[in-house]
């Protein structure tokens, strides 16, 4: 903890995957200082390709990072409001329990730290954080 | 922050033509929702962001939605506070005449104005 002198309540926009730019690990690593400096996340929202991250169905190598499990790791700790928007999940596989049934595919990817939602959650966080970052 | 309205100011910069990239459809994806949610939109197209607005576009052939089809009917969702960037329209040498939307061509100081007054920027 650094003591902020203000504390500011931010949400987090995601727009790209891991592994291919930059942008998803500067958003885990934005977050994560920011939580550190005793501010507030008020929503994690992971839109278009962004919602790559929140898989729970990846491997990577000994020496290489999993961004998605690290980004789950978080969620989890912080216990982050953490939403994947519906029609970019479900399109690019990112699948939970519900859509699973309601779809008939038998398997489902997406983290339990997460939970699939509409865009009516991004404009509900612009409207009621101080902050809204978007990365990618 | 004590403030009983809950209708902010979103602005919207698009800046990515409208195939080849998912933005130029994340841009309006987002623009619709806050309109949805009664919220002030501004939707900017800037650099190659103004190609979306080009008339006669059809994208059948590539199996994609045609864009300006939708950018057409922003009216009908309340947004009317359009603004396309001359500097990009002269840039590409493009006139109003070849636009398929009524949009205010604006100044970048004019742009700035309108982000500075914003409450969110979504920048894409």
């Amino acid at each position: 903890m650094y003591g902020a002198i203000l504390n500011v309540k931010f949400t987090v926009v995601v727009h790209s995957a891991p592994y291919s730019t930059q942008a998803a690990a500067s958003a885990y690593r934005f977050t994560k200082a920011l939580l550190e400096q005793g501010h507030d996340v008020y929503r994690l929202f992971f839109f278009g390709d962004g919602v790559h991250n929140t898989s729970k169905l990846t491997v990577v190598a000994q020496d290489d990072t999993n961004w998605q499990q690290q980004w789950d790791k978080l969620i989890e700790l912080q216990k982050l409001d953490s939403v994947v928007c519906v029609t970019s999940a479900i399109k690019r596989g990112i699948i939970d329990e519900a859509e699973s049934a309601r779809h008939e595919l038998g398997a489902v990817s997406l983290s339990s730290s997460s939970e699939i939602s509409g865009l009516g959650q991004l404009i509900d966080a612009t409207i009621n954080s101080d902050r809204v970052i978007n990365f990618g | 922050m004590s403030e009983i309205n809950s209708s902010k100011t979103v602005s919207i910069i698009s800046r990515q033509a409208p195939y080849g990239s998912n933005r130029a459809h994340q841009s309006l994806d987002i623009a619709l929702a806050a309109a949805v949610f009664e919220q002030a939109v501004n939707y900017i197209f800037m650099g190659d962001g103004v190609y979306q607005l080009l008339g006669n576009q059809n994208a059948t052939s590539i199996q994609s939605k045609t864009l300006v089809n939708a950018l057409e009917t922003l009216d009908l969702y309340g947004i009317e506070s359009i603004f396309i960037d001359s500097q990009s329209l002269r840039e590409r040498n493009l006139t109003p005449k070849d636009l398929a939307l009524n949009a205010s061509i604006v100044s970048r100081g004019e742009i700035a104005k309108i982000v500075r007054a914003s409450d969110s920027v979504f920048n894409l």
